[in-house]
């Protein structure tokens, strides 16, 4: 119950952050990009606060802590090869940021302020999603599927 | 530049940043949106409820934040629906496809001093400008 209360107040405050920060105005977004027009560099605050807070909560927290507060185990990424599907789908997603102002979390944020733009955005990005997550499942059920076979034991003559 | 706001942008950076940092020493996760939100369809067992209850949060702070103050969700730029759905689906798919979007790479990602992420923030922050630049320069500013 605890876990459900606090992922959830993490999920207030971080939108709170995002509408106090300016990241739900896409007009705001476009013109941290606008280097042709008149320049906003907000964004870029954005950023310098939250790494101010993160980095060196993460150092601390990785290098002194065992375990998280209420989870047995941290949950963090691993990989470190840098690949075409990394550089290939942040391209991708950064036509989408610049075109329609949006990244996924003040997205979801702006839905829950009714707004018709974000709506429309939000329902597409989760098309997206879900539909690369699927998709991606299918695959990997199918290679398991074929390595399963491939591994039985052949039976000659 | 009359619209910079760097108290306002530095705070609520500030805000994002404590909730990363305390979703990471609370669940040990790292506050990735689209992560969060991909996840959801994988339907891990144990893994899909804390994801959708940290979703409902974003949500809830938008309806609270609108009735306090409706003016942080203007939109003031030009985009047909035809041009949001598009970039919706790019959003979607590219950010599934780099594991990852501004608050997974550019913040927890950066934050972790990872060279993965620092390459996926470059690449996203490179193709946004230039999205930027053919949209407001060439087209006019509305698509």
């Amino acid at each position: 119950m605890k876990i459900k209360v606090g992922a959830f107040l993490g999920g207030l405050v971080f939108g709170i952050g995002l509408a106090v920060s300016g990241m739900t105005q896409p007009a705001k977004i476009v013109g941290f990009f606008d280097f042709g027009g008149s320049w906003d560099p907000s964004l870029g605050f954005v950023m310098a606060g939250a790494l101010l807070v993160y980095a060196p909560v993460y150092r601390a927290v990785v290098k002194q802590w065992h375990r998280p507060i209420w989870a047995s185990s941290f949950s963090l990424p691993t990989r470190k090869d840098i690949d075409w599907r990394l550089v290939s789908g942040s391209a991708l997603f950064g036509v989408g940021w610049g075109l329609g102002g949006y990244c996924p979390g003040p997205a979801f944020t702006s839905v829950g302020a009714r707004s018709h733009e974000a709506l429309i955005f939000g329902a597409a990005m989760l098309v997206g999603v879900g539909a690369y997550q699927i998709f991606t499942r299918l695959r990997e059920a199918r290679i398991e599927e074929t390595a399963t076979r491939d591994t039985s034991p052949v039976i000659d003559g | 530049m009359d619209s910079f706001t760097p108290i306002a942008s530095t705070l609520g950076g500030t805000l994002i940043g404590t909730a990363a940092a305390g979703l990471l020493m609370f669940h040990g996760r790292i506050a990735g949106i689209s992560g969060i939100a991909g996840g959801i369809f994988r339907r891990q067992p144990g893994d899909v409820t804390w994801r959708i209850m940290f979703l409902a949060g974003l949500f809830m702070a938008g309806v609270l934040g609108s009735w306090f103050y409706p003016g942080a969700y203007r939109v003031e730029i030009d985009r047909t629906s035809l041009a949001l759905i598009a970039a919706g689906l790019a959003v979607g798919i590219g950010t599934q496809l780099g594991s990852g979007c501004t608050s997974g790479h550019g913040v927890c990602g950066i934050g972790r001093f990872s060279k993965r992420s620092t390459v996926a923030t470059v690449s996203f922050m490179a193709t946004a400008a230039i999205t930027v630049f053919i949209v407001n320069e060439i087209l006019g500013g509305a698509v």
